[in-house]
């Protein structure tokens, strides 16, 4: 069955943001053959259409307002539902970002629908659209269908492969001019706290660091392994407990949950919790001095040693590498 | 000020998570408040005590959550309500649970209402901005501080990805908690006591004027299963600059990771 699908673009820092291109590919299973509408939002974000055509969409519809600046549920609501109104879709995927988490369901009381959210893998199964999506932190995952009305979906980060890049794609571009108004909440400053812009739940590479980096200032020799891997550094709740980072760093249970190709796991003794938030990651790597640590039962690799000899070392290396290739 | 908190019972986070039959194994499991909701009872009970007014928590779930309402009771909530419709409906999702709520609080007036961002368990963040959609009012999610004037005015700070955003703001208004609002407190030994006479109000689906299908789901869970097990990997021996050198080895040629 055909199906038209809506997606909702996310630019972020003057880019698109990789879920953009994983949205699309989600789509392209839950469309089985039918139309794939990306949706662009923003102020000025027109000079990003065609790349999402390259990625798979085969229209993409842009819509422009001084108002939609910064991300509001108000205005980017009015602004979707716009287009949902004027496409009719009987598919929608947003990121599980936050600002797909932040909109989505305020979008599926609108139009009065189920929505499926943080899936990692969708699947056409005997008829039915079939989301795979981690519960209890990843404990456990569950298979998920829709079963009334428009099937509406976030996709997380990182877990679904984009579709391959094709300049020879081509497909119509088409302004919506929609009045944004009556915004109840408004942004009024954005504090960056982040530092390279690497966000922790897209990023390929993750240094994290336990109550075993012992301060603030030992996080330092995991930034600089991180930087060299392009990756962000991420943390444990004993290390943000202790005061040496932001709980923005924290994985885990509660925290966030990530699913990098690599993570490096520096001090960190492995907490049930902790391994609910990192044990889907493709591959694990742990340091630690204590050879008993539970973090060994679920790394790939694992060196028995003090981090701060072990992480500067791998820095070393790594820089050698990248010199070297 | 009129306060309403969101909570849910979950797993504890210590648990381990089997399947039995099909379904996650509830038996002899620990529950707890959902960790996100316990910030939402905290930073209730701060603003009305900065602001007067009462702290009703309220959850939809089966009796047994009354152990977690006792306890919000116990850390300084004012009055609780469970909400039990397993009973009456079968098929139950995040789009059930805030028409609920949301049918419970339309009467109610609330100035705020509190959530937690996320319950650990089902994972979805749908409630708390389902709620507010349903009542027509505005919200924020993961929130990491809030401020209340005394002319409704409202200052939060959200959470992005560990961004900050401030955003103004007013009531009524629902909010969703991420860590970091606060450090919730433990209840009292006055405080567990005093709770034991605190009203808990039950309800069922009849009290609210719902049938079973304005609340029947719309996504249906048609499987659960366990991530496959990880086996614990390479212990690398010797030297450390060599089991580094190793190690850099094994993630470029093994692993292809770099």
């Amino acid at each position: 069955m055909a199906r038209k699908v809506l997606t909702l673009a996310e630019v972020r820092d003057g880019s698109l943001r990789n879920v953009s291109f994983e949205a699309i590919a989600a789509a392209k299973t839950i469309a089985e053959g039918g139309e794939i509408v990306s949706v662009l939002v923003g102020d000025q974000v027109q000079a990003h259409a065609n790349e999402l055509i390259y990625r798979g969409a085969d229209r993409v519809v842009v819509i422009e307002h001084p108002n939609l600046k910064f991300y509001t549920s108000d205005g980017y609501s009015q602004a979707l539902k716009a287009v949902i109104d004027n496409e009719q879709p009987e598919g929608i995927v947003f990121g599980h970002t936050a600002l797909g988490k932040d909109l989505s369901p305020k979008l599926a009381i609108k139009l009065d629908a189920g929505l499926v959210s943080d899936v990692i893998a969708v699947e056409e199964e005997g008829g039915n659209i079939v989301f795979t999506r981690p519960i209890y932190s990843g404990k456990a995952f569950e298979k998920k269908i829709v079963t009334d009305g428009i099937i509406f979906a976030t996709v997380r980060p990182n877990n679904i492969a984009p579709l391959e890049r094709d300049e020879s794609r081509s497909g119509s571009v088409e302004a919506l001019a929609v009045e944004i108004k009556d915004l109840r909440a408004i942004v009024k400053e954005v504090v960056r706290k982040t530092a390279e812009g690497v966000d922790l739940t897209e990023a390929k590479v993750i240094v994290a660091g336990g109550r075993g980096v012992k301060s603030a200032e030992g996080f330092k020799p995991l930034q600089e392994l991180a930087e060299v891997l392009g990756g962000a550094v991420g943390a444990s709740r004993g290390a943000c407990d202790a005061g040496y980072c932001d709980y923005s760093l924290q994985i885990g249970q509660t925290g966030k949950v990530v699913t990098p190709d690599l993570y490096i796991a520096c001090g960190i003794s492995g907490a049930i919790q902790h391994l609910a938030g990192m044990s889907n990651s493709k591959v694990i790597v742990a340091i630690n001095k204590d050879p008993e640590a539970n973090i060994f039962k679920v790394a790939d690799y694992g060196i028995v040693g003090d981090l701060f000899e072990v992480v500067p070392l791998l820095t070393e290396e790594f820089k050698k590498l990248k010199v070297h290739s | 000020m009129n306060i309403f908190v969101l909570m849910k019972r979950t797993f504890d986070t210590e648990e381990k998570i089997s399947i039995v039959n099909g379904k996650i194994n509830e038996e002899g499991a620990e529950f707890i408040i959902n960790p996100y909701d316990e910030y939402a009872i905290e930073e209730a009970i701060q603003v009305r005590d900065k602001h007067g007014g009462e702290v009703t928590v309220v959850t939809v779930g089966s009796e047994e959550a009354e152990k977690e309402l006792r306890t919000a009771l116990a850390m300084g909530c004012d009055k609780a309500v469970l909400i039990n419709i397993d009973d009456d409906v079968e098929e139950q999702d995040q789009y059930t649970t805030a028409k609920v709520l949301a049918e419970y609080l339309k009467d109610k007036n609330p100035d705020l209402i509190l959530a937690g961002n996320v319950a650990i368990d089902g994972g979805s963040g749908q409630v708390g901005p389902r709620v507010a959609e349903l009542l027509g009012i505005p919200y924020v999610t993961t929130i990491t501080k809030l401020d209340i004037a005394d002319g409704g005015n409202v200052t939060v700070v959200r959470d992005v990805e560990g961004d900050e955003e401030i955003i103004e703001t007013s009531l009524p208004l629902l909010v969703t908690a991420q860590q970091g609002l606060n450090e919730p407190r433990y209840p009292s030994l006055p405080g567990i006591m005093k709770a034991k006479k605190k009203p808990l109000e039950e309800l069922e689906l009849d009290d609210l004027d719902l049938d079973e299908d304005d609340v029947e789901a719309k996504t249906k869970t048609i499987e659960v299963l366990l991530p496959p097990k990880r086996e614990a990997g390479k212990i690398l021996q010797g030297d450390i600059a060599d089991q580094v050198k190793e190690l850099v080895q094994l993630l470029r040629s093994e692993a292809k990771v770099v």
